[in-house]
């Protein structure tokens, strides 16, 4: 496990007009964070399944929030207002929050667009990295994120605990 | 094809042109040319990471007009799906 321990406090606009807070999901039975962005076609490839997940698991008490940390000036297809339509146009069903300052992100010690963090009711991690193992979600073989769930959930340890994120880099900030 | 390193698909892409072009019977060598800075990619119309051009056009006429820019380039498959590759199909009709 080569990231935190447990999630970094934040307080960051969301694309439903409000801003959302870390103790927000304090009911969680999960959470899990989302590094992602807009224009990354790795985020495109798999945000369709991370929002299945999200609506799957969601009467079971995981939310689901997505972080954009990208530096919206020098990637302006990055920026709030291009997630606010991103979000519509792909019907997300999960929070998708903006990380201007990148705090979020350096704290997490995010690399990748899309990387995953799951943390469990105690809100310590118990998984980071892909979402799955294919971009071809028909060639996929193991659904980390969904095994990651699954053992939270149940209160075990997930078969996988961290795997590389695959992905577009994060766009730091100069 | 002209690639930046900080996206993972110029591997991919460059295996599968290498197919393509050995399907077709073509033995003219691949140049590759990676993009390091922003003013690289200004001076090279590179708008993402692969660009492919074969005798000097995009593979992908569509996308070549894009900003330039340091990031992964988003290619269409013939289904509509995004991906950061562009589709077997794309580079067979390119070599035409």
């Amino acid at each position: 496990m080569s990231v935190i321990e447990s999630p970094p406090a934040f307080d960051l606009p969301g694309v439903d007009g409000r801003n959302h807070t870390l103790d927000e999901y304090a009911a969680a039975t999960i959470l899990v964070l989302v590094q992602s962005c807009n224009h990354c076609p790795y985020v495109l490839a798999w945000e369709g399944r991370i929002d299945a997940l999200a609506r799957e698991y969601a009467d079971r008490g995981v939310r689901f929030v997505a972080v954009n940390s990208n530096d919206a000036e020098a990637y302006p297809a990055d920026s709030f207002d291009a997630m606010v339509e991103h979000a519509r146009v792909a019907g997300y069903s999960f929070d998708y929050v903006y990380d201007e300052s990148q705090e979020v992100a350096r704290a997490l010690g995010s690399e990748r667009t899309p990387e995953a963090y799951v943390f469990d009711a105690d809100r310590r991690l118990v998984y980071h990295g892909a979402v799955d193992d294919n971009r071809e979600e028909a060639d996929v073989t193991t659904n980390y994120l969904r095994d990651a769930l699954e053992a939270g959930l149940a209160g075990e340890t997930p078969p996988v605990a961290d795997t590389p994120p695959v992905g577009c880099t994060v766009k730091w900030r100069p | 094809m002209l690639f930046w390193e900080g996206c993972p698909s110029h591997p991919e892409a460059l295996e599968l042109l290498q197919d393509v072009l050995r399907e077709r019977g073509i033995e003219e060598p691949i140049e590759l040319r990676e993009v390091f800075t922003l003013e690289d990619a200004v001076e090279l119309e590179f708008p993402g990471s692969p660009t492919i051009r074969i005798d000097g056009r995009d593979v992908d006429p569509a996308g070549a007009t894009d900003p330039p820019a340091l990031t992964c380039r988003v290619y269409r498959l013939p289904d509509g799906r995004p991906s950061p590759v562009p589709s077997r199909q794309q580079l067979e009709e390119a070599v035409v």
